[in-house]
């Protein structure tokens, strides 16, 4: 897609992290702030990397992977209070490490162990979400039920909410119906898409022919175009955008504009569809090399310190590695488990016939 | 006569659709350049252009509430549905609006929209991708529903739901779309509502339709050596049901086992097995039986063999149903 060259976007590292200033945004940060954003950075590709070498050997059926994204995923994730509360879709690898959650669960899912893998309500993380943009619904429920409580207002104990979505799912009617509520209930939440320019094969083109930012002033909210590929940009935009929401000004779409560097899942071939050259250009803005160039120009790093980084981020693979293939088939007889609250009469005498009829084959035979 | 895939025979069925008819248009997510996430509709936007084939924004209730408008415009959409789990946002598009049209207008408004549908489980796939809908469709008064279950029904049931006018809901077993077989392209096909004897035997019929056909092929086959003799009958359309040949069947094998990967409650078999016992309740040796997947959501794909209907579960009912 051609973007307009008038198209506003908040960027506050230049591709050769050259820093930058934006007269609404910005961030001022320590430099172990500024470290650890790229020591995340490089941790969150790493479990991509490995994931889909997992993908690769057998040990996950599908990989969904952030490749190129992690600075929009990292920037925004990290923006989140801890009372905060995060509405994922399949892709958010990098939010679910901002939010503590165990990558093993993720990896869980794509292993096909399990559909859930960690307490939402704990993590303050919801499930990841496959039917497209069902969850911005669930995230502006919640962002109405935080109002309902008297929830927002404080700038420092105020709840806000934030729900993720792509460029594709921009086309949805129930994300469309999720800004009519945020806004005429005026609920605190975040609509943050990242338009990575593809949804499988389609591109941005075929779902808007309007910048996707610009879509929430029609809705009655602001819209704001960042530069997903910097992770302080990212950040600042976010927590702005969470900070008007807790106080009570509403919601904000933020477009994060980034791109998928990666292929959709590991089933997909995206040279059936797009250039190589696009891809070419778009590794110039790599978000971990624009980070790395800043902390060198800064002076603030040393080799040890990328060292260590590196040394974490194996040591992270090789956990990630071990807890895959060491991670337990679910025993079958649980698929009837929490089908309900209360487990109906068909259902448990389903599973006791289930597990006598494999019983039977354990015995040799039925 | 050629060797063909499921997928590639779909492919070839809607190019031959195509060819004939110059308003049949194929829609749908991911369809055009890539050809859709199976491949079925692999080189046809090359060969038809962008404005018969064509990718549409991310959205099942745009995709059918369009193809409802194409219809009254003269088009004859074929709409892909990317996955069984994703039709769920074009259900109101499909239920309220295109089932009924025809009957709302007296017959005056006609409605020749084909939704295909990838459906069933066994590939190993994420949460959303290995579910069974056919029920709440065939549940539609308005609505027909339909599903292959070999390459050569593929190439021509798909080009008879695209020559109906009435809506039909076209459903592909995904599992079975890389299977092979001889298709003459020059034969002539069966009725697209008739249900068909693919297997002849004596003691029992195993129901069955879409990916299960081969399952209970196979386990015909695997009963043979036991010394049963299965028929095994292909329903082939779901909504309208060819009970014709159905009860001829049922009442030669005297017992009815039906098969699907769909959860039992309220599903194919419940009304399989209603109208038989309606029909030929002094004429059966047995209760008509179920095999189909359980009463749960559709399991994580580690438990999804388990889940599945399979040949061991097919025989362990045929057993019961033979020893009554
Ligand atoms: C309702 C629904 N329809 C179709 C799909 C299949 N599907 C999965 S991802 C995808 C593309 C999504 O694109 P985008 O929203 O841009 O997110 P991205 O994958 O690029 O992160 C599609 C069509 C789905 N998951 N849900
Ligand atoms: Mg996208």
């Amino acid at each position: 897609m051609t973007v307009p060259e008038a198209t506003p976007l908040v960027q506050l590292l230049t591709p050769e992290g050259e820093r930058v200033h934006h007269p609404d945004y910005d961030v001022e940060l320590t430099d172990e702030e500024y470290r650890s954003f790229y020591r995340d950075l490089v941790l969150v590709r790493r479990i991509d990397v490995e994931a889909t070498a997992l993908q690769r050997q057998g040990e996950l059926g599908i990989w969904a992977a952030l490749l190129g994204q992690e600075a929009a995923q990292v920037g925004s994730g990290r923006a989140l209070r801890p009372q905060d509360f995060a509405f994922p879709t399949y892709r958010e690898h990098g939010v679910a490490w901002c939010r503590e959650v165990d990558p093993l669960h993720l990896l869980s899912l794509f292993r096909g162990v399990s559909n859930g893998g960690w307490d939402p309500q704990d993590k303050r993380f919801n499930l990841y979400t496959i039917v497209i943009v069902s969850q911005t619904l669930h995230a502006t429920g919640y962002a109405m039920g935080i109002t309902k409580d008297g929830a927002v207002g404080d700038p420092d104990t105020g709840e806000a909410v934030i729900a993720y979505f792509g460029d594709g799912a921009s086309s949805q009617g129930d994300v469309n119906e999720a800004f009519v509520w945020a806004s005429v209930y005026n609920s605190p939440i975040v609509f943050f898409c990242q338009n990575n320019q593809w949804g499988i094969s389609t591109p941005t083109a075929t779902q808007s022919r309007i910048p996707l930012y610009k879509r929430a002033e029609g809705f009655g909210f602001p819209g704001v175009r960042v530069d997903g590929n910097d992770v302080l940009a990212s950040y600042a935009v976010t927590r702005a955008a969470l900070d008007s929401a807790r106080t009570g000004q509403g919601p904000t779409l933020i477009e994060a504009f980034t791109y998928r560097m990666g292929a959709h899942t590991t089933s997909d071939d995206p040279t059936r569809y797009r250039l190589a050259s696009e891809l070419e250009a778009w590794k110039l803005k790599d978000p971990l090399e624009r980070m790395k160039s800043f902390l060198y120009k800064q002076q603030i790093v040393d080799s040890a310190f990328f060292e260590k980084v590196e040394a974490d981020a194996d040591e992270l693979a090789a956990r990630i590695r071990k807890g895959c293939l060491e991670m337990p088939d679910p025993d079958p007889v649980t698929m009837f488990d929490y089908v309900y609250d209360e487990m109906t009469p068909l259902l448990a005498e389903e599973r006791a016939a289930f597990a006598t009829y494999h019983a039977g084959f354990a015995g040799g035979g039925h | 006569m050629a060797q063909l895939t499921m997928a590639k025979a779909l492919n070839e069925g809607l190019r031959a659709a195509m060819d004939r008819d110059d308003k049949v248009v194929l829609m749908g997510e991911d369809i055009g350049r890539l050809g859709g996430v199976f491949r079925v509709t692999d080189g046809l936007q090359k060969d038809f252009g962008e404005e018969r084939v064509f990718d549409t924004p991310l959205a099942e209730s745009g995709i059918v509430g369009t193809a409802i408008g194409l219809a009254m415009r003269g088009y004859r959409p074929v709409c892909e549905i990317q996955f069984d789990g994703f039709v769920f946002p074009a259900y109101d598009q499909i239920v309220s609006q295109l089932a009924k049209m025809h009957a709302r207008s007296r017959g005056l408004v006609k409605m020749p929209v084909v939704i295909r549908i990838p459906f069933g489980g066994g590939i190993g796939a994420v949460e959303h991708h290995s579910e069974s809908p056919e029920a709440y469709f065939a549940h539609t008064p308005g609505l027909k529903v339909v599903a292959c279950s070999n390459p050569v029904d593929a190439y021509f049931m798909v080009q008879q739901a695209i020559a109906s006018d009435d809506p039909i809901v076209f459903l592909e077993p995904k599992r079975r779309y890389w299977e092979k077989a001889e298709v003459d392209t020059t034969g002539t096909p069966d009725p697209l509502w008739g249900a068909r004897v693919v297997r002849r035997g004596t003691d029992l019929t195993l129901i069955a339709y879409g990916p299960m056909v081969k399952t209970c092929l196979d386990a015909a086959s695997a009963a043979e050596e036991d010394g049963r003799d299965l028929e095994v009958l292909d329903l082939r359309s779901l909504s309208p049901l060819d009970f014709p040949t159905v009860f001829e069947s049922v009442r030669r094998t005297r017992r009815a086992v039906v098969v699907h990967e769909a959860s039992s409650s309220v599903g194919l078999g419940a009304e399989i097995a209603a109208r038989l016992s309606e029909q030929l309740y002094y004429e059966m040796e047995a209760p008509v039986l179920r095999v189909t997947g359980y009463n749960t959501p559709y399991p994580p794909s580690r438990m999804e063999e388990e889940f599945l209907p399979d040949l061991d579960r097919v025989l362990h009912v045929v057993d019961t149903a033979l020893r009554y």
